[in-house]
């Protein structure tokens, strides 16, 4: 079997340099190898330091690590970037007109463009949500829509996250980091600006508030300093200037939502939360959840808070209903969607499912519920014994997985120990949907670091990469 | 601001000072043990950290003997004890990190570069290197982090909170280390006001930094009675027990509520009898007994800060 051909983004076919990374490659041939080896022990030393860390399920309680940075960035030439941007937004506007019809008049599901099914057996569809109207008719107000390029040099949309997305606050410190140690590079060419992603946020969030008060109470909810983001959301917090709460500090009384501070309840307009539907509250979702707020959902109904991202946005991100956006996009917009959608098999159609079973050598098979790449066959580099135990997975309950075709991931050149060696990427971009749609241009680039692998999630070993949108 | 992280930073700072504390009990008592004496006393002074802790109990426990080596890894770095130095980094950090978006990136710094530094240590390497130069470090962290708080923390009640639990805490411990020389057994009544007697009391004197203000307020020769009038009445030195008293009551005074009122009474009780109070009275009634009594009284103030800022407070 011939190497696979992955698509460089730093060199073309010929190993030339490509013209957007010309002066990173002309910075890194001239510069001693002694300083970038000295600046990337500093950047280590830094992150550590300033504790950039992620908390590890599974292991001792409280549990830090360091999420591997390195130096090579990720670039992308700016009309790239302006086609991505319009394509995203499109995406996102018409998962939102999704969400909205999927709770009210579900045209889409009369239509006959997706099974009621779909909807009736999906796990993430609440019922609770059927007929409330949110601020805006907007859902999701923060999107991670993560990004490959595959080996034809194209781009396509691998999922979209709209529940609560993570890893901005690295994209922010990957930055920082770069600009602190490598500040030449920065004035030797024009990199779009990123920092002022926390203000953009704010924006956001404050056009959410529920009765339109002039200066909304905004907080930013979250499990706690053992979740694995828990880093970014103090960060986000600090960065924006509101409290960072915890379900503790939250109670609900006559619909209305109070936080407990020392001079006695204060009214709360608007909760960035960073816990999952299921644990919101404990008195309508699960009975067992410490992390929520009992009585929020009633709260939430009444229109006395506004939760971002609205509750209920989980069924528009399932992979079982990725393959459907672009029908939503011609749909909701009239519109052609601008970026691709992965190929995708929904292994509860027989023919899919057959199409799979014959394939598996070739194609990756996901849990259409899963997420931070755990439970997945990629089915080239599994072994006989593995693929054969999943073909069992998948035959006990076909309607819980999806399968596309193994996308060659995009390498850059990343530092390996002493060396450079090329490593698979994907781009995570951050939606943001108020009154309108905001971005910071570029996003959060995350690096599988052993070799070949395409798992780039950190809870797996991943690294990160600052992203830059150059002109 | 809310109450679970005024609760955090209160005691963020609680135990910054109660680590430096520690490490000037630990300093005073390695100065007093390095004195001459009799041999049956060897070891004696040893009983001293752990008594006025009141952590006796728990290091008998744990323990045959109490000498230098075993008092120190029990009060410096052993993690199983929740008040030695190496636990009380680590709170100190865990409160820090549950509220990181209400301090500065800098103190927030100081409080995981200490906590990372104290992972390496061990207590060969203290007693070779000198003891003293694990608590100079010990000292100048949480200097560094008292002056970082007070150089880049805005005035708001996060940072008054914050100054509360160092004020509270250090009250608690200068009153600590002044009891120091109670349970310290002099080597016999001759020494009552000899050599040795001077250098234990110039010990603790040293061991809050007052030895300078001493001279400069006294021109004197070191007696008790002088030290404990500086330590416990004088308005204006920064860990004696007045200032800290006063500074706990006035920012009590800004940050009070609805339910503070019988928490303020006290601490304003409290300022009272230091600010009217007279040295001879304290010792005819004993100064062990009256820093007992302050200790008792310091307790109920942290006690009602619990209760009124911190508890949930609910409405009906």
């Amino acid at each position: 079997m011939a190497p696979p051909v992955y698509f460089n983004e730093m060199y073309d076919g010929g190993r030339s340099v490509r013209p957007h990374y010309a002066a990173f490659a002309e910075w890194l041939r001239d510069t001693p190898p002694e300083r970038i080896a000295q600046n990337r022990h500093a950047a280590d030393l830094l992150f550590h330091r300033v504790g950039i860390t992620f908390a590890v399920y599974g292991e001792a309680s409280g549990t830090e690590r360091l999420i591997p940075f390195d130096i090579v960035p990720h670039v992308i030439p700016g009309a790239d970037w302006d086609m991505l941007s319009r394509g995203l937004a499109q995406r996102v506007t018409a998962l939102n007109r999704f969400l909205h019809d999927v709770y009210h008049d579900q045209e889409i599901l009369g239509a006959g463009l997706i099974p009621y099914e779909q909807i009736q057996s999906n796990p993430q569809f609440r019922p609770e949500m059927i007929g409330v109207d949110v601020p805006g008719g907007v859902y999701a107000h923060v999107a991670g829509v993560d990004i490959v390029r595959n080996n034809d040099g194209k781009y396509y949309v691998l999922e979209d996250n709209l529940r609560t997305p993570s890893g901005v606050s690295y994209m922010l410190e990957n930055r920082k980091m770069m600009m602190r140690l490598f500040p030449e590079l920065f004035a030797q060419q024009s990199i779009r600006p990123v920092d002022h992603y926390p203000d953009l946020l704010l924006e956001t969030l404050r056009e959410l508030s529920p009765q339109g008060a002039e200066n909304p109470t905004i907080v930013l909810l979250t499990p706690g300093h053992f979740n694995s983001a828990y880093f970014e959301h103090a960060f986000l917090a600090q960065q924006m200037g509101i409290e960072l709460v915890e379900g503790q500090d939250l109670f609900v009384q006559n619909s209305t939502v109070f936080m407990r501070t020392t001079q006695g309840p204060q009214r709360v307009d608007v909760i960035y939360r960073r816990i999952d539907d299921d644990f919101l509250d404990p008195q309508a979702f699960r009975p067992d959840s410490m992390l929520g707020v009992p009585g929020l959902l009633q709260a939430y109904r009444a229109g006395r808070v506004t939760l971002a991202n609205a509750i209920g946005t989980g069924v528009a991100d399932d992979k079982s209903m990725y393959p459907y956006v672009p029908e939503m996009i011609r749909f909701y917009l009239g519109e052609e969607p601008i970026l691709n959608n992965v190929p995708t098999y929904v292994l509860k159609k027989p023919d899919d499912l057959q199409y799979v079973l014959d394939n598996l050598a070739e194609l990756v098979v996901k849990e259409a519920q899963g997420s931070g790449g755990y439970g997945m066959l990629v089915g080239p580099t599994a072994s006989r014994e593995e693929r054969e135990r999943y073909r069992q997975r998948i035959l006990d309950s076909p309607e819980r997985f999806i399968a596309q075709p193994t996308l060659s991931l995009s390498v850059v050149p990343t530092f390996v120990g002493t060396d450079l060696g090329d490593r698979h990427i994907d781009l995570r971009p951050y939606v943001l949907t108020g009154s309108s749609t905001r971005f910071v241009p570029g996003g959060l680039t995350r690096v599988a670091l052993r070799e070949g692998s395409l798992v780039v999630n950190s809870s797996q070993g991943g690294g990160v990469k600052d992203t830059w949108v150059v002109d | 601001m809310l109450s679970r992280v005024a609760s955090n930073l209160y005691w963020m700072s609680r135990y910054v000072e109660r680590a430096e504390n520690t490490a000037r009990v630990l300093d005073v008592t390695w100065r007093m043990s390095l004195l001459v004496k009799e041999p049956r006393l060897q070891d004696q002074e040893w009983f001293a950290p752990l008594n006025i802790t009141g952590t006796l109990f728990p290091f008998a426990g744990r323990h045959k003997v109490a000498n230098a080596r075993e008092v120190l890894h029990f009060m410096a770095l052993d993690p199983e004890n929740p008040s030695s130095i190496y636990a009380c980094a680590k709170s100190a950090r865990e409160n820090a990190r549950a509220v990181r978006g209400s301090i500065t990136s800098e103190m927030w710094e100081v409080l995981n570069g200490t906590w990372l530094e104290i992972q390496q240590m061990d207590e060969d390497k203290m007693l070779q290197r000198g003891t003293s130069t694990f608590f100079d470090w010990v000292k100048d962290r949480s200097h560094l982090f008292r002056g970082v708080t007070f150089g880049t923390m805005r005035r708001d009640d996060a940072y008054h909170f914050a100054r509360l639990g160092t004020h509270l805490e250090r009250a608690d411990n200068t009153a600590r280390i002044l009891d120091v020389k109670y349970h310290v057994l002099l080597p016999s009544v001759k020494e009552v006001g000899g050599a040795v007697d001077y250098y234990q009391w110039s010990a603790v004197l040293r061991s809050v930094s007052a030895f300078e203000a001493y001279r400069k307020v006294y021109r004197d020769a070191v007696t008790p009675i002088k030290l404990a009038e500086l330590l416990i009445l004088r308005p204006d030195l920064p860990r004696s027990l007045h200032f800290c008293v006063k500074q706990a009551f006035e920012t009590l005074n800004y940050v009070k509520n609805d339910q503070s009122e019988e928490t303020l009474r006290k601490a304003g009780l409290l300022l009272a009898s230091l600010q009217y109070g007279k040295i001879s009275d304290i010792f005819t009634k004993g100064l062990h007994e009256y820093l007992t009594a302050f200790l008792r009284s310091t307790q109920e103030v942290s006690n009602g800060v619990q209760k009124s800022f911190f508890a949930p407070i609910l409405v009906e």
